[in-house]
């Protein structure tokens, strides 16, 4: 009994550690985001670039297949729906709608925590247990500033790109079905999308996005400059980081549509 | 002769790892253009020595003073002050996988310096000549050889031109003549630039050109200290075994014979 206690226990004082390691590690970013440029420390130019570039442009494509056929799916999916009500035609609004709050963000970041934060935390993971984080620490380069800054610039930005990107092409796959196979009037079909997609459905899920670009950046990164042990610290490090960047990003999804939903936007 | 300034002061160091005691109260003094190296058997602890004097392992208890300043206390930003002004080769030579030669050594130059392109790469080139691989500046680090990351390891460490040099077995794994290079390459930094460094190593025909001063790790302690001469006619048993290399002595490799039966039966 005691040890099943102090088991629970240990668990949720280490749980609770990470916690606190991740908050330090984000508090650490944006000091060095916002106060770095000041003390003539700016985070250098080509890293943020190489990493937009690895994490934006190079996810393109697998967030142009994951959309398109989420469209596709949604678009039959609702068409079974309305057409019992005989509102077929608001397979439109509907696809668009659900894509721009909800399943464009949320998709592209599962993807992206996928592809990118399992790779920012393989890289950084397998940097730490050859030395080479101590190693930039002993040339007084700031493993933050240095490693952790561009990365986390990179994707607060480019997760929301992708997900107008994603956006568009969920609509896309929505036209396809309608125009195609519902047969419902192309004009009509950008008509009635228009007419219900308010501003306010795109930015709350560029809202969404930004956060999950947050987590997914310091999740990798705080998992992997604290891996150890190996090569199969390495990997064991990268399985971690993705699994927690997929609940929190659901759990976020959650609590940021409840505080839509609630304060009504 | 008269005292020379204490660049680095480490006082009663103690460093547990999982209840396993590895450093148990070190003294150590760096006064300034002096080479002093550490020998000790493997798994001793130098590594770990240099890894809290570099500021990457916080210490137990005990104090490091570098340059007058405790660095155990001190602010990231301060101590990266200190940094600066000090080179570490590491034993794995911990090269950047994702960046070529010369990015690895121009990468301190180009955050702390505001020197041109241009002399950044004449830099760099000076100081792979140094080690003997000019014209390596394109060669990812996977494509080197072990001796040659450690040479590259070398030259990064000396890129900013510091003042004070660790170096963690700077030529285990290397040829005797490149080897015979890099102790003649230590010597002259030391005695011609006025360096102060650290090396760790095992290779007696290195300490014996290189040092000023010996300082010899055992069970987490500098049993002993001293000039080349003092150490080389030290009556302490255990340093002599060290110096020859004797399997027999007061430092034991093998358990007792007894045990060893008992656990192998157990
Ligand atoms: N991060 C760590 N966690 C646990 N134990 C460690 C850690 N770092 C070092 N040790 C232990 O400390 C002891 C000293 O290690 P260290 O690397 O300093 O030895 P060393 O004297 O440099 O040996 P060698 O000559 O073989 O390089 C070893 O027993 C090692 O197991
Ligand atoms: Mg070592």
């Amino acid at each position: 009994m005691l040890s099943f206690v102090s088991a629970v226990g240990s668990v949720v004082l280490g749980t609770l550690a990470h916690v606190g390691g991740v908050f330090k590690l984000l508090v650490q970013t944006l000091f060095w985001l916002v106060i770095g440029p000041f003390k003539k420390k700016p985070p250098s130019r080509k890293n943020i670039f190489a990493q937009m570039v690895f994490s934006g442009v190079n996810s393109l494509i697998i967030v142009f297949f994951v959309a398109l056929f989420t469209g596709i799916v949604l678009a039959m999916q609702s068409a079974y729906q309305l057409a019992q009500l005989g509102a077929v035609m608001y397979v439109a609004s509907l696809v668009a709608v659900s894509m721009a709050r909800e399943l464009g963000p949320v998709l592209t970041a599962l993807v992206v925590a996928g592809r990118v934060g399992a790779a920012i935390t393989a890289e950084l993971g397998s940097m730490k247990v050859t030395e080479q984080v101590e190693a930039l620490q002993s040339l007084a380069l700031n493993p933050v500033r240095y490693l952790v800054v561009p990365r986390f610039l990179a994707l607060v930005i480019m997760l929301p790109c992708l997900t107008i990107f994603s956006d568009l092409m969920g609509m896309l796959g929505g036209y396809l079905v309608g125009v195609f196979n519902l047969n419902i009037n192309s004009g009509m079909y950008i008509n009635i999308t228009l007419k219900f997609l308010t501003l306010k459905d795109i930015y709350t899920g560029l809202i969404k996005s930004v956060f999950f670009g947050m987590i997914i950046a310091l999740i990798g990164c705080y998992m992997g400059l604290n891996t150890k042990g190996g090569a199969e610290g390495v990997g064991r490090a990268t399985t971690v980081s993705v699994v927690t960047s997929f609940i929190l990003i659901i759990l976020s999804d959650c609590v940021l549509t409840g505080i839509f939903y609630f304060s009504n936007m | 002769m008269q005292e020379k300034d204490v660049i680095v002061e480490v006082k009663d160091l103690v460093k547990t790892f999982d209840g396993r005691t590895v450093l148990d109260g070190v003294n150590l003094k760096l006064r300034k253009g002096e080479t002093t190296v550490i020998m000790g058997g493997s798994g001793c602890g130098k590594s770990t020595l240099l890894r809290h004097i570099i500021g990457s392992y916080v210490p137990d208890s005990g104090s490091i003073t570098i340059f007058g300043k405790e660095i155990t206390s001190l602010e990231e930003s301060e101590f990266d002050k200190i940094r600066k002004k000090f080179g570490m080769v590491f034993q794995n030579s911990a090269l950047f996988d994702s960046m070529n030669v010369e990015d690895n050594l121009s990468l301190a130059l180009r955050e702390h310096t505001e020197l041109a392109e241009d002399i950044i790469k004449i830099m760099v080139k000076m100081k792979l000549e140094l080690v003997g691989l000019r014209g390596f500046e394109k060669l990812m680090p996977s494509a080197l050889s072990g001796g040659m990351r450690k040479r590259v390891g070398l030259a990064r460490a000396i890129a900013m031109d510091p003042e004070i040099i660790f170096y963690d077995e700077p030529t285990a794994g290397l040829d005797p003549i490149v080897a015979g290079v890099i102790d003649k390459l230590i010597l002259d930094l030391g005695k011609k630039l006025q360096i102060t460094s650290i090396v760790v190593t095992h290779d007696m025909k290195s300490v014996f050109s290189v040092a000023d001063r010996i300082a010899m790790l055992y069970e987490g302690k500098v049993i002993a200290e001293g000039t080349m001469e003092e150490i080389k006619h030290s009556k302490d048993p255990r340093v002599q075994q060290f110096i020859t290399g004797s399997p027999d002595g007061p430092i034991k490799f093998f358990m007792d014979s007894g045990g060893y039966l008992e656990e192998l039966t157990k």
